[in-house]
């Protein structure tokens, strides 16, 4: 019975997984490729920020993915802990390199930005502080579920981990931008705000739509290696 | 609650029969502080400048170098099983360990902090904000770090791997103590800082002690 | 008052991707002492840590006087004294120091420093004493307990034949006032009813 618990739900998910990614590598393709000539060559240079607004239809999808992906590994560690479904410490350890990635592609591109925009590549910035730590706190999970010889105490730790820093972001972020207000009031420019253009928002939503299936595709097959890996694991420990 | 206080006094003197230990920590505490006027400069206004950010540092970071032996030793000569089998809530056994941290980690270190700042050229409101607040803050950090000190334990290279789990995390008392001093600097009050930075303490009581009791069951196992 | 009894059924735990305990049962009756033997990695230390509820069983039931053991996990623990392979012992505190953290009650204690002849070493700081001392030190913070099951694993590790006997008696000692002991070990124990794992 334990047997079939460890085995049945990651096998069935291989097999969801390996029949839906061709499908959603066409949808990505597909979707970055409209995404991308409506980004780069439709949509107007900006009166202000001119032709590096372009920047931007990477940069915003890449940080809320980055957030959207703490919160799908918060949502995986709970039911770790809660329900020992041993398929979502596989996927947790599928989404977390993923999501630190975009988080890093975020600081990135605000960097390549900044640059023409503030004059620097850096400044310390709330949204770009709020999201170096975001990348931290990837990178503390990641070290974490690798830490160990035992690779479900990795699992298990990196779970509280995820849960503990997901209560903490919102406290993070408020006391960022707190921080951030008193040490530079109000100098920097903020894309958004209530009313953006359709001529913006129109690519920035199809960006994100494409960004957002290419997510899902890679933590589906980073998944799939993992069950791999933990498969053959358990093969050499019988053998 | 027998066996919490039994617990707490049970650290603090194994840690009073080694004050080695404990003076290591507020030594680095001291050599780190001092080892700033020396990079910077001693030019007396930016010094007093930056005070606070480099105390609360400091204290950060001493607080995170005391903390990685926190449970390790306990595993290590399988005194951590007494604990999961203790008949009583291993979420106070966490948190009396912490308590137990705390007083002879954070308060020494809050209390040595104002002589430290005095070489900075902070004036004596400052120096109360920063003890004030340093006695508020360093609670979370304490809590904090006991968390990360219970998820790394066992794991490889556990030191280093404890500081970079807890330091993001420690980032809101970092903010709001240190910006309490700067605060009183430029003449305002604290009060706000203070109420924020005990708001984080609370927190950290409230959220901590069940994670660090799932985190010792885990390397119990 | 009903009689101590253990009742374990069924009982499974996976480690690591391997079956270590493969459904196995059996009880432990009052004033009994079973000795787990078997060869190593046979899962004697992972059954006692699994009735201690350390590791968590994937399977099967343990029963204490007819209750399930998880139903009030915190009164089963008060019934367990517990010696694991490591001895649990702060270096830095006193052998009487150490007794004293887990048992406050301090004619118990003098009597378990006693029965394992530690009186001459009860002021000495752990780190002081030998391997087979602080053994001893382990046994008699079993002894000083007053927990009717003693879960004891190889507790004639680093013990001399005079300190053997002396494990004997106190065991002998517990099985008479009705507790029960289950003890992992590849010596023979008199009196104990075998039960060998992975066989």
């Amino acid at each position: 019975m334990a047997d079939l618990h460890f085995l049945a739900n990651p096998a069935r998910f291989r097999r969801f997984s390996q029949r839906v990614t061709g499908s959603l590598a066409f949808a990505t393709v597909l979707a970055l490729a409209v995404g991308l000539y409506l980004a780069l060559i439709a949509a107007p240079p900006d009166y202000q920020q001119g032709e590096t607004v372009r920047i931007m239809f990477v940069h915003v999808p890449s940080a809320w993915l980055a957030m959207a992906g703490y919160g799908l590994l918060a949502v995986l560690s709970g039911s770790l802990l809660v329900w020992r479904h041993p398929l979502a410490a596989l996927m947790a350890r599928g989404a977390a390199p993923v999501g630190a990635t975009f988080a890093a592609v975020c600081l990135i591109t605000g960097a390549l930005w900044g640059r023409p925009m503030w004059g620097t590549y850096w400044v310390w910035d709330a949204r770009l502080t709020s999201m170096l730590l975001l990348f931290f706190l990837y990178l503390g999970h990641i070290a974490l579920s690798n830490a160990y010889d035992h690779a479900e105490r990795g699992d298990r730790a990196a779970a509280l981990l995820a849960l503990i820093g997901a209560i903490n972001l919102p406290v993070i972020k408020f006391s960022v931008d707190w921080w951030n207000t008193l040490h530079q009031p109000a100098s920097v420019m903020k894309l958004g705000g209530p009313a953006i253009h359709p001529t913006i928002l129109v690519p920035l939503l199809w960006m994100a739509g494409a960004l957002s299936l290419l997510f899902v595709i890679l933590v589906l097959l980073r998944t799939e290696t993992e069950i791999d890996r933990r498969r053959l694991e358990a093969a050499d420990a019988t053998a | 609650m027998t066996g919490f206080g039994a617990l707490l006094a049970r650290d603090v003197r194994l840690v009073l029969r080694r004050p080695g230990d404990v003076a290591v920590v507020l030594a680095f505490f001291v050599v780190a502080t001092a080892l700033f006027p020396l990079g910077i400069g001693p030019e007396t206004n930016l010094l007093a400048r930056i005070a606070p950010g480099v105390l609360w540092c400091a204290a950060l970071f001493a607080s995170m170098l005391s903390l990685d032996r926190l449970f390790a030793s306990d595993y290590e000569d399988g005194s951590l099983d007494l604990l999961l089998l203790a008949p009583w809530p291993l979420e106070l056994a966490a948190l009396a360990k912490c308590a137990a941290h705390w007083i002879v980690t954070g308060l020494p270190l809050a209390l040595l902090a104002p002589l430290l700042g005095l070489t900075f050229g902070l004036d004596p409101l400052a120096l109360a904000a920063l003890t004030a607040t340093l006695l508020v803050g360093t609670p979370t950090l304490s809590l904090i770090g006991g968390l990360a000190a219970a998820l790394t334990l066992g794991a490889r290279k556990s030191g280093a791997l404890l500081a970079l789990l807890a330091l993001p995390l420690c980032v809101p008392t970092l903010i709001f103590g240190a910006g309490a001093v700067e605060a009183t600097v430029s003449g305002q009050g604290f009060g706000v800082h203070l109420a924020v930075l005990a708001a984080l303490a609370l927190m950290a009581l409230a959220t901590t002690p069940w994670a660090m009791a799932a985190a010792l069951r885990q390397a119990g196992e | 008052m009903v009689p101590p009894f253990l009742e374990v059924t069924d009982l499974a735990c996976r480690r690591g991707g391997r079956r270590v305990l493969d459904h196995l049962s059996f009880s432990v009756g009052t004033g009994e002492l079973l000795a787990l033997t078997g060869r190593n990695g046979s899962g004697k230390s992972t059954l006692l840590r699994t009735l201690a509820l350390l590791v968590p069983a994937d399977a099967g039931t343990i029963r204490w006087q007819g209750e399930d053991v998880v139903i009030d996990p915190d009164r089963w623990r008060s019934q367990v004294a517990w010696l694991g392979h490591l001895d649990g012992l702060k270096a830095d505190l006193t052998v009487r120091e150490n007794l004293h953290s887990s048992q406050p009650d301090r004619a118990r204690v003098d009597a378990a420093v006693a029965a394992f002849d530690l009186s001459a070493l009860a002021t000495r700081e752990v780190r002081t004493l030998s391997a087979g001392q602080r053994r001893r030190a382990a046994l008699a913070r079993v002894a000083a307990s007053t927990a009717p099951v003693w879960l004891l694993d190889e507790p004639l590790n680093a013990l001399d034949a005079a300190a053997q006997t002396l494990l004997h008696a106190a065991i002998a000692r517990h099985l008479a006032t009705g507790g029960v002991a289950i003890a992992a070990t590849h010596a023979d124990m008199p009196s104990a009813r075998p039960l060998e794992l992975g066989a």
